[in-house]
């Protein structure tokens, strides 16, 4: 019988390789092996069609294009939107030069984001806070005022703050797709680019609550539940409800403190992203518990601070360990020693139906 | 006197009616092409040619048409980038003033042979009179039956449009163009996709310069082999240099490629000189987005071979000791003028018009612009110098289009070859700051 299984592309990152489908990006593919070798995203958002390569946070060196075509890339690529090819090796965590420069990524963003994150809503589940933490040198070098602006309520329930906006375009991305009567977009280019609505409109769409979602950073914050609690000290729950607008899920997240519900957001992801988005009635009219079918404590994201402190068994084995200890240089420089009669390692298989 | 093949007839009279532009051979590559030729008769004749872009990139002309996808029910465009905006070039703006039918006949032709029938001159917004001269060369062309249905009986059909820019030099990259040629905001495109698989409406499109287009005529008459044979290796044929900075005569000159720096640069017929008689200091050779050359690589390669004007011998050895040809926007310096200064004005430039979509450059651009002012107006600090190297390595290669190049190399390449400029800057602020001042080693002179 003629298979007609479609055919798998063999990608390696990070001397560990995996088989995906093609049209997969580097990102997917590296995402499918796990948090440790995926490269980092400001701007790209799977649900949402056009975002990524913008932030230049997901850069990766290929150092072979193909199989057929081993050549490096000259350049270090966006992983986000560039799909693989049969035979590509790619480096990420590796790779001097990517970190390098993803150090210089992280010190750009926050050129003109301020460290606010004591005072900030999105403290403990901001992106941008984990990005500079795994990826950020440990100093500032930028001596020049940074630019500032005051905070505007561009609808009932959105609060901006552009001085913490990163200009990842996620927010015009949902706008664009997710609602019908789009008022908002970017203004002015270069540093002096801002989000901004259209002379004093305001977001009042069904869905717009969802642009708060999306926002990597604290820069659209939900005006119902600004400062009234750390997220840290939030209990969130999977629930639903049989929502009547054709476009919503019902599938939510309920952030409680005590008995009562604080915040209703979407369902995100291992990655941090909302797959399946929700409509403004379920996120800010329906704030009772008797409003939802509670499922069960919610599985937390790697991003929030939640997660700290709740160790999960690695599932990468024993000598993936060993061989990522020969990558890098020893302190005191001595090589490593395998044990007697061991050979050098040559990675890990993953395939899309592994667990 | 090397030849000349757009700009010949330029001076001679008002090329711009279309009837003293035919009187001088005007159209006659159209009747040539379209009544004698394939379409892949005239593509084959432009990479016989090797001629290369003339926007910056220098990519074959003939081999980036080959790359048009085949159509599958889609139609093929044509777009001429006429946003020139680049400080130091203006050579396209000339040639559109002054024969703006050289363009048109270049136009039609080409996009016979890319199979389009629809194509656009997409000209930077703030050049009104060039959009005027262009569609009234347009209404006299479609007159005559060089445009429209069925030309010159042919059965081809083109239609021709003038697109004003939206008046940002982030217009000029071609993914940019297209998306503002679409009537969106013009920010650049992620590659790939490239314009000749997925271009203007999503459909293949080419984006060649003014330059790149009006050649073509030329070679239609002419022959491939023959252009091939003007200019050295594989820069042939002209190229029109606009010349500009510390020189006696400043403007537009059609040069043959492999024409020497020195030459050109101290020949009456071009540049003239140095102007009052003073000391060369330092060249960009292909626009504000090149690489600078200091006065002792300017007329010798790293070798010690005389210095070209061509694609190859610019960029000898490298930006250590090249730069590149670029859009051919000649730029000279003299001993009074002052590299930080000049680096400051062309990142500012480079600054006010990054898109602001790629972190590196938005953030980058105004970075190194705050500090080059700091150092300029005597606030610098030593540890600042590093800092703008490591900043431009940050941003170069790094963006989603070449403005981040384009605003890193000047930068990169300025400290490289002044550094020492740079530190008297910082070292001697009140001297460097004052009216006039400017910093003078004998080494650096030619």
């Amino acid at each position: 019988m003629e298979n007609t299984a479609p055919q798998l592309f063999k990608v390696t990152i990070d001397n560990i390789e995996v088989e995906v489908a093609p049209g997969t990006t580097i990102l997917q593919a590296a995402r499918q092996i796990g948090h440790h070798v995926a490269p980092p995203a400001m701007c790209y958002y799977t649900s949402l069609k056009g975002t990524g390569g913008k932030c230049r946070a997901c850069l990766v060196k290929v150092t072979a294009g193909s199989a057929k075509d081993p050549r490096p890339m000259p350049k270090l690529v966006p992983s986000c939107i560039t799909t693989v090819q049969d035979g590509m090796i790619v480096e990420n965590t590796v790779n001097e030069q990517v970190l390098e420069t993803r150090k210089g990524v992280v010190e750009f963003l926050l050129i003109n984001h301020p460290l606010d994150c004591p005072i900030c809503d999105q403290a403990g589940e901001c992106h941008l806070q984990d990005f500079a933490f795994e990826h950020g040198r440990g100093t500032q070098r930028y001596e020049e005022e940074r630019r500032t602006f005051e905070r505007e309520d561009i609808g009932p329930y959105i609060q901006l703050h552009m001085n913490r906006c990163i200009l990842c375009y996620r927010c015009v991305f949902t706008a664009d797709q997710l609602t019908n009567k789009r008022v908002h977009g970017v203004l002015n280019r270069g540093d002096h680019a801002e989000i901004s609505t259209y002379i004093s409109k305001a977001i009042d769409n069904d869905f717009s609550g969802n642009m708060i979602d999306v926002c990597p950073v604290g820069a659209l914050t939900d005006k119902t539940f600004r400062f009234k609690q750390r997220v840290w000290f939030t209990k969130p729950v999977t629930a639903h409800r049989d929502c009547e607008h054709e476009k919503c899920s019902g599938k939510v997240t309920l952030w409680y403190k005590g008995e009562d519900v604080l915040r209703v957001t979407g369902r995100k992801n291992e990655w941090g992203e909302v797959t399946e988005f929700i409509c403004n009635t379920c996120r800010f009219d329906k704030k009772k518990t008797s409003d939802w079918v509670i499922e069960g404590p919610a599985k937390v994201s790697h991003h929030s601070v939640i997660s700290a402190n709740h160790y999960e068994k690695k599932a990468i084995p024993e000598f993936g360990f060993k061989q990522a200890a020969q990558q890098y240089k020893q302190i005191d420089d001595l090589p490593v020693q395998l044990p007697e009669g061991e050979k050098k390692p040559v990675g890990i298989v993953v395939r899309p139906d592994s667990k | 006197m090397g030849i000349k093949i757009l700009t010949e007839h330029i001076g001679k009279e008002d090329l711009k009616p279309i009837d003293a532009y035919m009187k001088y051979g005007g159209y006659t590559a159209v009747k040539k092409a379209l009544t004698s030729m394939s379409p892949d008769a005239i593509v084959e004749e432009v990479k016989k040619s090797g001629l290369r872009g003339r926007g910056g990139a220098g990519f074959p002309t003939g081999m980036k048409w080959s790359f048009l996808a085949k159509p599958e029910g889609k139609p093929r465009y044509l777009v001429c980038n006429a946003d020139e905006s680049e400080p130091g070039t203006f050579k396209d703006r000339y040639l559109m003033m002054h024969s703006p039918h050289t363009l048109i006949e270049g136009m039609i032709v080409s996009s016979f042979a890319l199979g389009a029938n629809t194509s656009y001159i997409y000209v930077r917004g703030e050049m009104m009179f060039v959009i005027r001269i262009l569609e009234k060369a347009i209404a006299e062309a479609y007159a005559k039956g060089l445009l429209g249905k069925n030309i010159l009986g042919s059965g081809y059909n083109l239609d021709l449009y003038v697109h004003p820019g939206g008046g940002a030099y982030i217009c000029g990259e071609e993914t940019a163009l297209l998306e503002s040629l679409e009537g969106k905001r013009g920010n650049p495109r992620n590659k790939p996709p490239f314009p000749a698989v997925s271009g203007l409406y999503a459909c293949p499109t080419v984006v060649n310069n003014v330059e790149s287009i009006a050649a073509t005529s030329w070679i239609i008459n002419n022959g491939g082999d023959e252009y091939a044979k003007i200019g050295i290796g594989k820069s042939t044929g002209t190229k029109l240099i606009s010349a500009c900075g510390n020189i006696n005569n400043p403007g537009v000159y059609e040069i043959e490629l492999g024409l020497s720096v020195e030459e050109f640069l101290y020949s009456d017929q071009y540049c003239g000189g140095i102007a009052n008689g003073k000391k060369l200091k330092a060249l960009v050779a292909g626009g504000s987005s090149v690489p600078i050359l200091p006065a002792h690589l300017i007329t010798k390669t790293a070798n010690g071979e005389s210095r070209l004007m061509s694609y190859e011998s610019l960029s000898d050895g490298g930006f250590a000791t090249g730069t590149m040809l670029g859009s051919g926007g000649f730029i000279v310096f003299d001993e009074d003028q002052c590299i930080v200064r000049n680096t400051w004005n062309f990142t500012r430039f480079y600054h006010h018009e990054s898109c602001g979509q790629c972190s590196p450059c938005r953030e980058g651009t105004g970075w190194m612009e705050k500090v080059l002012h700091r150092i300029e107006h005597g606030h610098g600090h030593m540890h600042d110098i590093d800092l703008l190297v490591d900043v431009a390595k940050k941003i170069e290669g790094n963006t989603i289009c070449p403005l981040g190049d384009a605003a890193a190399w000047p930068v990169g390449s300025a400290i490289r070859h002044f550094r020492d400029e740079f530190e008297w800057h910082i070292k001697n602020p009140s001297e460097a700051t004052r009216k006039g001042a400017v910093y003078r080693k004998e080494a650096v002179f030619a």
